[in-house]
């Protein structure tokens, strides 16, 4: 993904009289994994939003913008810690979804690739009731990768897996997201002492950037400096308010 | 299997009651016959009563089909056109204070003795239901997903049809389930007010000549006949969901 733009936010946002955030400005760079941590109800989803276009409802004093000056509206795709899988579908088909809703052709045979690099070869056929909670979260990242978009924001993804499927879930996206922007909210200090090429730490007070190990990602979880790293993130996480 | 062995044991103790109850309070037959004479009697008026419960069950059968249409297509245009809404929502919810029963006579009068004002009173009285749990079922889709559709650039024409309509069928498949209830009532009050064949013109002739028992012998079969609607309506329903 060579167009893959950094994304830029500052201001401060509200919902109603309600102060969200701010002021606060963030910066995740061109083509890298950026992880956004911080205390429940800073705001990191709300700074996805307004990534995303779903700003509706916030009253958003400030601007969310790619760095290369093209609009973001169409070059984002989201994946959430809830799959959204559409029950009537099967699972090619909710890999399709994108391309059915904006009436383009649908691109069944990439789905199936796709369906097969995050190992679903075998239930590609199969409904969303049919599936365990690993491998419905599996199809939501290849219908996130079938949007194929340059920039992707992750909301907690892994979040509700357990730890094996978790730590298998990293590495594929790892893999298959490479090059695009991926902003990546997550409140797992593991997690994102594995993947994070740049850490951003979000509090009341804003931003604060914090320098991961050396190590190309994923990182090994149980390396000594991954496993130092995460320490001191939680660490930091622990004593923040 | 274990379903059809709960319902025959309830048919059963019904029937018992049923032959308690006249013999227990030494009823005569012109006001409430027992079992034996009601199946003997639906046994020997079979012809008779076939020929006049086909005339209700197609009033039936039309009258859901077109209110289950008209009612899909009222939802949709409801979710579709705020314009609609606007207009429409209280005029239906208006509506509803009118009992379908008092406009019976007028529907006679404007569409004659025939098939067709029962099958407008079938479809009058299922409109509503049907239309407002299509369009509560349309108006509650998970907003999550309405937000994905729109991170995926979709068309609203498009989101309404792949998102919102499918997550919505329940909702409409119960309002069908309610409507298959409903309609033989619909038609049934139609025949009262003014019919020459159907299962209620028959009940209301053998009322007034004092044949209780062809009267509670087709009343038994319109009750079999709604409750094989409803159950056609849910099987048909649970396929339309797990296609
Ligand atoms: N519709 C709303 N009306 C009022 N306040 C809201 C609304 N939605 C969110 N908020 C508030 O906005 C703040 C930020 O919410 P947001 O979801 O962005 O937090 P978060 O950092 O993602 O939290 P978490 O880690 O728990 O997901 C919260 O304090 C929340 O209470
Ligand atoms: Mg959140």
């Amino acid at each position: 993904m060579s167009d893959a733009p950094a994304l830029r936010l500052s201001g401060r946002a509200k919902i109603g009289a309600a102060p969200i955030f701010g002021p606060l400005s963030l910066r995740a760079p061109a083509g890298e994994w950026t992880c956004l941590l911080g205390p429940s109800g800073v705001g990191k989803s709300t700074v996805l939003r307004l990534f995303a276009g779903l700003g509706d409802g916030i009253a958003f004093d400030g601007e969310a913008v790619a760095e290369d000056g093209v609009r973001l509206d169409g070059r984002v795709a989201l994946m959430g810690q809830s799959d959204l899988l559409m029950p009537w579908l099967d699972a090619t088909a909710n890999v399709t979804l994108g391309a059915r809703l904006r009436g383009t052709s649908p691109g069944r045979d990439r789905a199936r690739e796709i369906l097969g690099r995050v190992g679903l070869s075998e239930h590609a056929d199969k409904r969303p009731h049919a599936l365990s909670g690993g491998q419905r979260q599996r199809v939501a990242l290849a219908r996130t990768l079938m949007e194929d978009r340059p920039v992707v924001l992750l909301d907690e993804p892994f979040s509700a897996l357990d730890a094996r499927s978790r730590a298998q879930m990293q590495d594929l996206a790892t893999e298959l997201l490479a090059g695009r922007t991926v902003l990546h909210v997550t409140h797992d200090a593991a997690e994102a002492a594995r993947l994070g090429q740049t850490i951003l730490l979000m509090t009341r007070a804003g931003i604060a950037s914090f320098p991961p190990p050396e190590a190309s990602t994923p990182r090994l979880y149980d390396a000594p400096g991954t496993l130092a790293f995460q320490g001191r993130l939680l660490r930091l996480l622990m004593d923040t308010r | 299997m274990r379903r059809a062995a709960r319902i025959g044991g309830v048919a059963l103790t019904a029937l018992l009651l049923w032959q308690a109850l006249v013999t227990l309070a030494e009823l005569p037959r012109f006001i409430l016959p027992g079992p034996g004479l009601v199946f003997a009697t639906l046994w020997s008026s079979r012809a008779l009563i076939a020929e006049h419960a086909l005339i209700t069950a197609l009033e039936v059968l039309l009258g859901l089909g077109l209110g289950a249409v008209l009612g899909f297509a009222s939802a949709i245009l409801l979710t579709a056109s705020p314009l609609a809404r606007s207009i429409l929502r209280p005029m239906l919810v208006f509506s509803q204070a009118v009992p379908v029963f008092a406009l019976a006579p007028i529907l006679t009068l404007w569409l004659g003795y025939g098939l067709w004002s029962k099958v407008a009173m079938a479809l009058l009285i299922i409109y509503f239901p049907v239309t407002s749990a299509f369009f509560d079922a349309l108006m509650r889709t998970p907003p999550a997903w309405l937000e994905l559709a729109r991170v995926m650039n979709a068309t609203p024409a498009r989101v309404l049809w792949r998102v919102r309509v499918p997550a919505a069928l329940p909702g409409f498949a119960s309002g069908l389930r309610l409507a298959a209830v409903y309609a033989p009532i619909g038609a049934i009050i139609g025949e009262w007010v003014g019919a020459s064949r159907g299962l209620g013109y028959l009940m209301l002739l053998a009322n007034g000549r004092a044949k209780i028992d062809l009267m509670f012998a087709a009343l038994i079969v319109l009750a079999v006949l709604t409750l094989l609607l409803h159950a056609a309506v849910d099987a048909a329903c649970r396929r339309l969901w797990e296609r």
